[in-house]
């Protein structure tokens, strides 16, 4: 019987975990202490529904509803001076949960201070662009769309961004393997050749340490050189290697330093 | 090198050098290489390192040009994703005969340390690759020598490039 | 519907014959100014620039993926694949990001030694600039100058890592190597070499040079109001006259004990982004020459102690059985950070490059957000370049310095 694998995360899992292994927690800190973030988060929440917070290593972690994204950014820009949005993107917690969870790294220019906005979404969900009030989300939510499928409301031009606008997948998702799927594996032969060249290009090579014995194409044998493409299923002559005297010099031998450095 | 010299005393004095139709035109194409500028990543700034100050590839013969049409080497210089790797190709098919190609650092060999869903495994499943050039990214005394070795390789073939058997991946 | 195969890629749809009377012109992914491979497509009206659409991702290489599958230790050579020209900056950022989450302090020594690594990538991702910038604009003979200071910074690099160009000097916790003899000696060389190179050759044929002012100043405006909502960091944001930077203002390592100054510009043209190069430049080599001294006073430990992350020497792996089993159980699994998220910020030579780490307390990082300042200034490029002419097109690509490992990743 072949091992089951859960198909919900095909990411590199760990082979070995000690049963008395605790996962210990990065502190979390209550907000209400800190005396930069607190009122800002008393702003926040007379705007929107706070569903947690707290201030892990440094920085400010909100959660709110998905909903309200777009209402907490803009609180947050032109209440609380948080002039820059550094960066949004996602977490697939699709096995987990069903849910993604999207942040939003927020720089605060004039006192130095990150925070971060976190929503979840479900599967199926979309959610509202904010690129109306920081342009950075052009890219940022067109990437997101691309790397995780999640569809962004009233985007000015969400279409893939890095990858080919013909791919199929969204290649950050979890159930998503790292070699990638079979599609992937030949796109290039079938946007080139066309799917008739397969067979003579042949499937991608994945594995590192493999070695072709018989493959003269590309490499022969130091010592049992052959002429290109020569069948060798037989085995192969041996040829002695004559190298050349000029190239091998005995820099031992001769009494001139050549080289003065050290 | 010294066989491509032309030693006009060995001919008695007269202005007359003696050698083969081969001799003569690999002669000329293996000492004025002009390679694609056609960076793909990391070793693309070792390759332009190699066009510096310090590495000099123009004692070569080796000019970088712009356009796929003057040159006559393609230096495939980083990871081909597979997003880029139709445009290799269709670079390559512009390219004028006779053409070759240095498949340079790991990435463009065998796709290196990029084992992942965006990387062409090896140019060579798209474009017929000449000399292989190891290393992450390699020196540019290795792409230098990795141009020798070019050179040495088209002294060695004939002339008519019909005759030289390449891989056969020309499927169009 | 377009055959999917005989050479038929996806720009050939673009519709060429149009009725406002505009043009479309493809730019890249070959292109020799394209800094790698960008691809824009711009739409022309006559000879100015009505919409441009950067198309990235010709260099998207999984690196996000790749941090998803591998342990802690093995990401860190990948870092060096992103910002290729100022790979240690990379590696910094990684490895300060993994420590903040391990709660753990590289030893005063590893600090001295990463600072000056990061000074030294600073001032040869700035030469790059440089060079590229001025070969962009037609100044070839800059290109060549650049890149002679330029390998001798890179020697400095070889000297104390082995690597030109992907270095890995910096580890999780420290820093692998101490400095070799007479390294010191030769930083010191270098900086009294490329302070008076940069003023008898990089300013004397650029800064005043006519042509070089023509074609730049006025070019490439990034308003302040801009350059904040297009996320717009490092030179681009200080070029806009915000002085913004994130060694003066979240300091991290030896900065705050330096005395370095930020330069600003208020003019937001290209001309100003190139004087803040070049004075950055001086300030490294200010920085670098207060931090040799600072190197005698430390203690020779180069790995921070914290036997659950990091192995511990090798003489006392070599020597005592705990250490040499805490060492095989981190190669081995390698190791488990806590739960916990965390966005650590740092100014690399581009901009403000971020690594956003979120670990479930496995070997592997569940997700690995990289913040690349690149990416966010190729997003402005569809902004920055309206209005503007083509032959100016190429000298705001430029500007921006950016890079393609990091902005597809």
């Amino acid at each position: 019987m072949r091992k089951y694998v859960p198909k919900g995360n095909v990411q590199k899992q760990s082979y070995y975990t000690d049963r008395y292994h605790v996962v210990p927690q990065v502190p979390r800190l209550a907000v209400e202490e800190d005396e930069f973030f607190a009122p800002q988060l008393k702003i926040l929440k007379a705007k929107v529904e706070i569903k947690e917070a707290s201030i892990q290593i440094g920085q400010m972690i909100v959660e709110v509803n998905a909903k309200d994204n777009f209402k907490a950014i803009e609180t947050l820009k032109n209440e609380c001076g948080y002039a820059m949005c550094s960066e949004i993107s996602a977490v697939d917690y699709l096995a987990q949960d069903g849910e993604f969870e999207i942040f939003y790294q927020m720089l605060n220019l004039k006192s130095a201070k990150r925070m971060r906005l976190v929503c979840r979404i479900k599967e199926n969900e979309a959610i509202e662009s904010v690129e109306p009030l920081f342009n950075s989300a052009n890219f940022a939510e067109r990437e997101m769309f691309d790397l995780f499928g999640i569809y962004v409301n009233n985007h000015p031009f969400l279409k893939r961004i890095i990858m080919p606008d013909d791919w199929e997948g969204h290649p950050l998702l979890k159930t998503y393997p790292l070699i990638g799927d079979e599609f992937a594996s030949w796109y290039e032969v079938d946007k080139i050749f066309g799917k008739d060249a397969r067979e003579a290009i042949g499937p991608e090579n994945r594995d590192p340490a493999r070695i072709e014995r018989y493959d003269t194409k590309r490499f022969s044998r130091v010592g049992r050189e052959v002429p290109f493409d020569a069948d060798i299923s037989q085995g192969e002559p041996e040829t002695k290697i004559e190298y050349s005297q000029t190239v091998l010099v005995n820099y031992n031998k001769s009494q001139k330093q050549l080289d003065k450095r050290k | 090198m010294a066989q491509h010299q032309v030693n006009y005393a060995s001919a008695a004095g007269l202005p007359i050098a003696l050698t083969t139709a081969d001799h003569l035109i690999n002669w000329g194409r293996s000492n004025s290489l002009w390679p694609l500028t056609y960076g793909l990543a990391c070793c693309a700034i070792e390759m332009m390192a190699a066009g510096g100050s310090r590495y000099d590839f123009d004692r070569f013969g080796t000019i970088f040009r712009a356009s796929p049409r003057q040159s006559d080497v393609m230096i495939l210089a980083g990871t081909l994703s597979k997003k880029h790797s139709e445009f290799a190709r269709r670079l390559y098919d512009q390219m004028t005969e006779p053409k070759w190609v240095i498949s340079m650092g790991s990435c463009a060999n065998t796709g290196g340390m990029f084992n992942t869903y965006a990387t062409v495994q090896g140019v060579d499943r798209i474009i017929p690759v000449d000399i292989y050039l190891p290393g992450c990214a390699p020196r540019p005394e290795t792409l230098q020598y990795a141009l020798m070795m070019l050179q040495t390789k088209i002294r060695r073939e004939s002339a008519n490039m019909n005759k030289n058997k390449k891989q056969n991946l020309r499927l169009i | 519907m377009q055959q999917p195969n005989k050479l038929s890629p996806f720009f050939e749809n673009l519709n060429f014959e149009r009725e406002d009377n505009t043009m479309v012109i493809n730019f890249g992914p070959q292109h020799p100014s394209a800094h790698g491979q960008l691809r824009l497509v711009l739409e022309l009206d006559g000879e100015q620039v009505v919409n441009a659409y950067p198309d990235i991702g010709y260099l998207h290489r999984g690196v996000e993926k790749m941090a998803e599958n591998m342990t802690y230790n093995e990401f860190l050579p990948t870092t060096d694949r992103l910002d290729y020209i100022a790979s240690t900056s990379n590696n910094y950022g990684y490895a300060l990001a993994v420590e903040k989450l391990l709660g753990i302090e590289a030893p005063r020594r590893a600090q001295v030694i990463r600072t000056m690594l990061l000074e030294i990538n600073r001032i040869i991702s700035h030469l790059f600039f440089i060079a590229t910038h001025a070969l962009d604009i037609g100044a070839m003979s800059v290109f060549l100058y650049a890149f002679r200071e330029r390998e001798f910074a890179m020697d400095l690099m070889e000297d104390y890592c082995g690597a030109r160009l992907t270095h890995s000097a910096v580890r999780i916790g420290g820093v692998p190597l101490d400095i070799p003899s007479d390294w010191m000696k030769n930083v010191r060389a270098f900086c009294d070499k490329l302070d008076e190179e940069i003023e008898i050759t990089y300013e004397a044929l650029l800064t005043e040079n006519r042509i070089w002012k023509m074609r730049l100043e006025d070019v490439g405006i990034v308003p302040p109001e801009e350059a904040l909502s297009w996320g717009c960091t490092g030179p681009m944001l200080r070029g806009s006259g915000i002085p913004y930077d994130i060694r003066k203002e979240e300091p991290y390592e030896l900065y705050p004990e330096l005395d370095f100054d930020i330069p600003v510009s208020d003019t937001n043209d290209s001309y100003g982004r190139y004087r803040i190069y070049i004075e950055e430049m001086k300030q490294s080599t200010r920085i670098l020459r207060q931090l040799i001294p600072m190197y005698d006073d430390t203690e020779p430990q180069l790995m921070a102690h914290a036997p659950q992350y990091i192995s511990a020497p090798k003489e006392e792996i070599m020597t005592q059985n705990y250490a040499l089993m805490q060492h095989f159980v981190l190669v081995t699994q390698g190791m488990r950070p806590p739960k916990g998220e965390v966005y650590v910020a740092t100014e690399s030579p581009k901009g403000e490059l971020g690594f956003y780490i979120k670990s479930e307390g496995e070997p592997y990082a569940y997700r690995l957000k990289i913040r690349a300042p690149s990416f966010y200034h190729t997003g402005y490029l569809q902004k920055m370049l309206l209005g503007g002419y083509i032959p100016d097109v190429v000298t705001m690509i430029s500007t921006t310095n950016i890079v393609f490992g990091e902005v597809d990743r």
